[in-house]
């Protein structure tokens, strides 16, 4: 069994690092890179940037912050947001990123999750998809952190992700995002369920309780966690020992 | 003194991090893409993601698979990492049937769809996995590995695997689901990692650290 990964999940805006509640009603928390550096040093076994108004203004802020992130950071890290066509995702690998997580680009255009896995390798194509349930069994993919609505069937959009070559997906349920309420687990089972590649469960996080049952229940592959770190009620050592305490395959300390 | 190491430039998009990790250990870094440069390399690094295929035409476009050869033959270390360890071997089945380096006889296929179990698994092989020593090597005295321990965790990225003709070749192995993967290989002055040592964190670093020690 592949280890489960436990994600620190970094939504920046601007230079700061910031935090939600379904995507909305920002706080800024402070330096990302401290922050980055201190997860690692923590044993995270990834990172996840994510500029969440990238998209909204039609840019691409990030380089520099992944620049700088990576002279001391030596553990994978995927980046998101803003990033529209194959020029930005070279200039974004380029910087230090590993991966590369693309939603609405990808929406509108889904040739271009293709190029990206034809170019780069399906191993750097994370296929991020915001995911609001409209009834029992049932989600719509949105876009603009929850703002838009494309109509898409999240399962339905999953699959063809991965037909086009996505390598991975980032599934962040914006119903549970920031309420540290756990995770939509029948929105993650349905969805690993659905493809061969890895799932990482994002949105809901309070409790080790809950990483444990993403991954029990929803078989989640990894587990991306925000507030419950950034607001330090919680270090990666301890939602480790609740990991190996409940027996999951986790990297050992 | 610094020790130098030649990373051959030909395209490899995690070549940066390789880079950024071996100045971290302490390396004067110098990227080739010219024959010259890598045939009078000190110790020399092959990073490597995406398919084999393109992997094997941007080092024959660019003229160094000769080059590269010849460097091996020299007897100077020569670390390669993911595709680049995967393009060591005689051949890959990745996408039809290409033809590697031959710097150890084997070749590379598809991890095995299903775990031992039968029941299918996700693929890539993506995250952490921990190495295990294969029989009949006691320890990892006088290679790359030296310091580390059975079990210790390396990330892994990849959808193929390396299997070499002459299982003494195994440096190191890790399990997914019951299947033994190939983590690492080792003959002579070559050693070749699946896993990402430029991104395995201290441990991982340590593996690099061990190589720029190498003469």
């Amino acid at each position: 069994m592949s280890n489960i990964r436990l994600i620190p999940r970094l939504d920046i805006k601007g230079p700061n690092l910031v935090k939600g509640i379904h995507l909305e009603g920002l706080r800024v928390m402070g330096d990302p890179q401290e922050f980055a550096v201190g997860y690692y040093e923590d044993g995270a076994d990834e990172l996840i940037y994510m500029d969440i108004v990238a998209s909204l203004y039609g840019r691409n802020n990030l380089t520099d912050i992944v620049k700088r992130t990576v002279q001391n950071v030596f553990i994978p890290l995927t980046v998101g947001g803003g990033i529209r066509s194959t020029h930005d995702v070279e200039q974004i690998l380029r910087s230090g990123a590993d991966k590369v997580a693309i939603n609405t680009a990808a929406i509108n255009n889904p040739d271009l999750i293709h190029q990206v896995s034809q170019r780069f390798g399906s191993q750097c194509m994370v296929l991020s998809i915001e995911a609001k349930q409209q009834s029992p069994g049932q989600w719509e993919a949105y876009t603009d952190n929850g703002r838009e609505r494309t109509g898409k069937d999240v399962l339905e959009w999953a699959r063809e992700g991965v037909e086009l070559g996505a390598g991975e997906i980032l599934l962040t349920s914006i119903d549970r995002e920031g309420t540290r309420k756990g995770f939509d687990i029948e929105l993650v089972k349905a969805v690993s369920e659905s493809v061969p590649v890895p799932v990482i469960a994002s949105g809901g996080m309070g409790q080790s309780q809950d990483m444990v049952d993403v991954v029990q229940s929803g078989k989640a592959d990894a587990v991306a966690m925000a507030d419950v770190l950034h607001y330090r009620r919680m270090k990666i050592q301890d939602i480790r020992q609740a990991a190996l305490d409940s027996h999951l395959h986790v990297r050992k300390p | 003194m610094m020790s130098k190491v030649t990373v051959i430039d030909y395209g490899s998009s995690n070549l940066l991090n390789v880079v950024r990790a071996l100045e971290h250990c302490g390396a004067e870094v110098l990227l080739a893409d010219q024959p010259k440069a890598i045939i009078e390399a000190d110790r020399l690094i092959l990073p490597g993601v995406g398919a084999f295929a393109d992997g094997m035409a941007s080092l024959k476009n660019k003229e160094l698979i000769e080059p590269l050869k010849s460097f091996c033959q020299k007897g100077n270390p020569f670390l390669g990492i993911c595709l680049g360890m995967q393009m060591m071997l005689d051949a890959s089945d990745e996408f039809g049937h290409h033809q590697g380096l031959g710097l150890i006889s084997g070749k590379v296929v598809p991890i095995p769809s299903q775990g031992i179990n039968g029941e299918p698994h996700k693929i890539p092989h993506i995250g952490w996995n921990e190495l295990q020593r294969p029989r009949p090597r006691e320890n990892w005295d006088g290679t790359l590995f030296a310091g580390l321990n059975t079990g210790d965790p390396m990330y892994f990225v990849h959808s193929f695997m390396a299997v070499p003709e002459d299982d003494s070749r195994r440096l190191a192995d890790c399990e997914y689901n019951g299947r033994t993967i190939c983590a690492a290989l080792q003959y002579q002055n070559m050693t070749g990692c699946q896993f990402h040592p430029e991104k395995s964190g201290k441990l991982g670093l340590s593996i690099i650290y061990n190589f720029l020690q190498l003469k």
